[in-house]
């Protein structure tokens, strides 16, 4: 944490766009507080996040976890410049409770509210650790629940979609696979500690997209469908003929596989653009596999990757707190008092 | 409007309504006790409860409960668009600001889950900010209470899913039971073994023929003066403010996730 410097905006930010409550504070580019309440214990038995659970669990959390991010911060909110709260996409139900909150807030202690996107904001975050975004850049947004390749021009404006998943988001592939295995959810970090003792080439599992005549109409597309039915049809073989599933081995295939689609695209779309900045982040950033890889294949064209700590990776509110700090000293108007969340928000859309 | 206890002082009568100015003609910074008298302060009531989004502002003194403002918008699909800028508008309508609150009341449901949340979250939020006390009461409360006039009463609001929330009130408008969320004629018949004659509220009036009973156009929804008033006792003691729970009464739609199936023919 540097220095904060007094005439930056302090922005608080609000997360609720999943199964994370999150509120976050930060001067400028530095983190003052990242308070998290999560409710991914209560999902676990369901495979999966159920939104009413998640929305239930937003309602309890939002004034304790506010109560604990201003005390880390050292301030209140009549010290604040700025709310900003993610307003899609993500589950409506969940979206709602944060929205509502954050003008409840901004009603209260009478400060401008930023609508933001929830993408947007995963490569805000970055800025709180490694300084300003250079721009262009292209930014590999990976989770449970979106898998995205965005080219960023203006973070305060708006960004280009490249591609995203056609069918599941990389982060549920972990999750199945992880369950098929049986890790405990979420599957990502059993996963990724499993492959740690495993052969990444003990089984050529299926990457998705890449055959040539894939990639002429889906170029920086992902699937990760049929990689999530080629282990769970490895795993089910080697059961019936009565030998024992190899965890470690099938974990870092896997792992290698999805970490090998996901790098190849991101580095080919900086290729393609001549951009020498790649951004990575989203739950699946934390994966170290694929922090690794992607650093060692982009070494070689010369480009730099950023990619915050795991625990900016995954959703928070400091995220939405950088991305606000963003828009306001980018001089972008604040939104009325009746936004909408939007559960579909898309990725040209930074705030309303 | 007077909902509970004796007839209001004199100065409401003197000031009927209109927007409050400092004697110095500025904008009025202290509507609450300290300019009114220490006993009457001003406070915000929401609900989100029913597709009737509301927020208003009433005084509570020793002697009443007074209407101020009030904003309501029917529309199902947008309580998280329409409550904050209603909230605005009613604090706008006194000349007030967010600082001469002294107490938020807020409709606990029940209700449809999603637009309940934004009247609670927007209370306790608020609430939190100003570090005044937050009290819910039940929403049908605030429908059978003012429609029970000398007969029980059933309320009743849309649960969807062909489903009402529900309770009885007495003639005093004391709850004899519920709230509960059935299939219409279930509700009917415990009313009708609570010796109910007449249905109020919105989900009355959308299952008329399957409740069987004679209506009772007003209040179709919530009304803000009645969750005030059934709060008031709280509010003139300064009771500690509570944790705003939502009446769920239906469990989340979620099933445990079972054996896979397998991929294999
Ligand atoms: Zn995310």
């Amino acid at each position: 944490m540097g220095p904060t410097v007094a005439d930056e905006p302090l922005i608080l930010g609000i997360e609720t766009s999943c199964d994370e409550t999150g509120v976050g504070i930060v001067r400028g580019h530095t983190l003052l507080a990242d308070a998290l309440a999560s409710s991914v214990e209560q999902h676990a038995r369901f495979g999966g996040v159920v939104p009413e659970v998640a929305s239930r669990a937003h309602l309890e959390a939002i004034v304790p976890t506010m109560d604990r991010a201003l005390a880390e911060a050292g301030v209140t909110l009549a010290d604040i410049d700025a709310i900003a709260v993610t307003s899609g996409p993500g589950l409506a139900g969940a979206l709602l409770v944060g929205v509502a909150a954050a003008k409840g807030y901004a009603l209260a202690a009478e400060k401008p509210v930023y609508g933001v996107n929830h993408l947007a904001a995963h490569v805000a975050v970055d800025t709180l650790e490694h300084g300003p975004l250079p721009e262009p850049a292209i930014a590999l947004l990976v989770s449970g629940g979106h898998s995205s390749l965005l080219r960023v021009d203006d973070l305060a404006r708006g960004v280009t979609p490249l591609g995203a998943t056609i069918d599941d988001a990389a982060g549920e592939a972990f999750d199945k696979v992880a369950r098929l295995l049986g890790l405990p959810f979420p599957g990502g970090p059993p996963i990724d500690r499993e492959a740690r003792a495993g052969d990444p080439a003990a089984i050529a599992f299926p990457r998705g997209l890449t055959a040539a005549k894939d990639l002429a109409a889906h170029r920086y597309d992902f699937s990760f469908s049929g990689l999530k039915t080629a282990v769970a049809r490895w795993v089910e073989a080697r059961q019936r003929a009565g030998e024992p599933v190899p965890v470690a081995d099938v974990a870092a295939s896997f792992q290698e596989a999805v970490c090998d689609v996901l790098t190849a695209k991101a580095i080919d779309a900086c290729r393609a653009d001549g951009i020498d900045t790649l951004v990575i982040g989203g739950g699946v950033a934390a994966n170290s596999r694929l922090r690794a890889m992607a650093e060692h294949r982009a070494a070689k064209h010369g480009i730099r990757v950023r990619a915050p700590r795991p625990k900016l990776c995954t959703d928070n509110g400091a995220m939405v707190a950088a991305l606000g700090a963003h828009l306001v000293a980018a001089g972008v108007a604040p939104s009325r008092l009746d936004l909408p969340a939007d559960s579909a928000m898309p990725l040209t859309t930074v705030s309303v | 409007m007077t909902l509970d206890g004796d007839m209001p002082p004199a100065w409401f009568l003197n000031e009927p309504g209109s927007p409050r100015q400092c004697p110095g003609g500025g904008r009025a910074s202290g509507v609450g006790a300290g300019r009114l008298g220490w006993h009457t302060v001003l406070v915000l009531v929401v609900d989100s409860s029913t597709p009737a989004v509301t927020a208003a502002l009433v005084e509570v003194s020793a002697g009443g409960v007074t209407l101020r403002a009030q904003r309501c918008t029917v529309d199902a699909r947008a309580h998280g668009e329409l409550l904050a800028p209603q909230v605005d508008a009613v604090l706008a309508d006194v000349d007030a600001r967010p600082g001469d609150l002294a107490a938020i009341v807020a409709g606990l449901g029940p209700g449809p889950f999603t637009g309940l949340r934004v009247g609670l979250v927007t209370a306790a939020t608020m609430g939190q900010v100003l570090g005044i006390p937050t009290y819910g009461v039940c929403s049908l409360d605030a429908i059978g209470h003012p429609a029970a006039a000398g007969e029980p009463v059933l309320a009743a609001s849309d649960a969807r899913r062909k489903e009402i929330y529900w309770a009885v009130y007495d003639g005093a408008g004391q709850r004899l039971a519920g709230p509960e969320v059935s299939a219409p004629a279930v509700a009917a018949e415990q009313a009708r073994g609570l010796a109910v004659t007449v249905a109020v509220g919105d989900g009355a009036h959308r299952y008329a023929d399957a409740l069987g009973l004679p209506l009772r156009a007003e209040p179709r929804y919530p009304d803000p003066a009645s969750l005030a008033a059934l709060a008031a006792e709280r509010v003139r003691a300064g009771a500690p403010g509570e944790r705003l729970t939502p009446l769920y009464l239906r469990r989340p739609d979620a099933v445990a996730a079972t054996a896979r199936k397998p991929v294999l023919p």
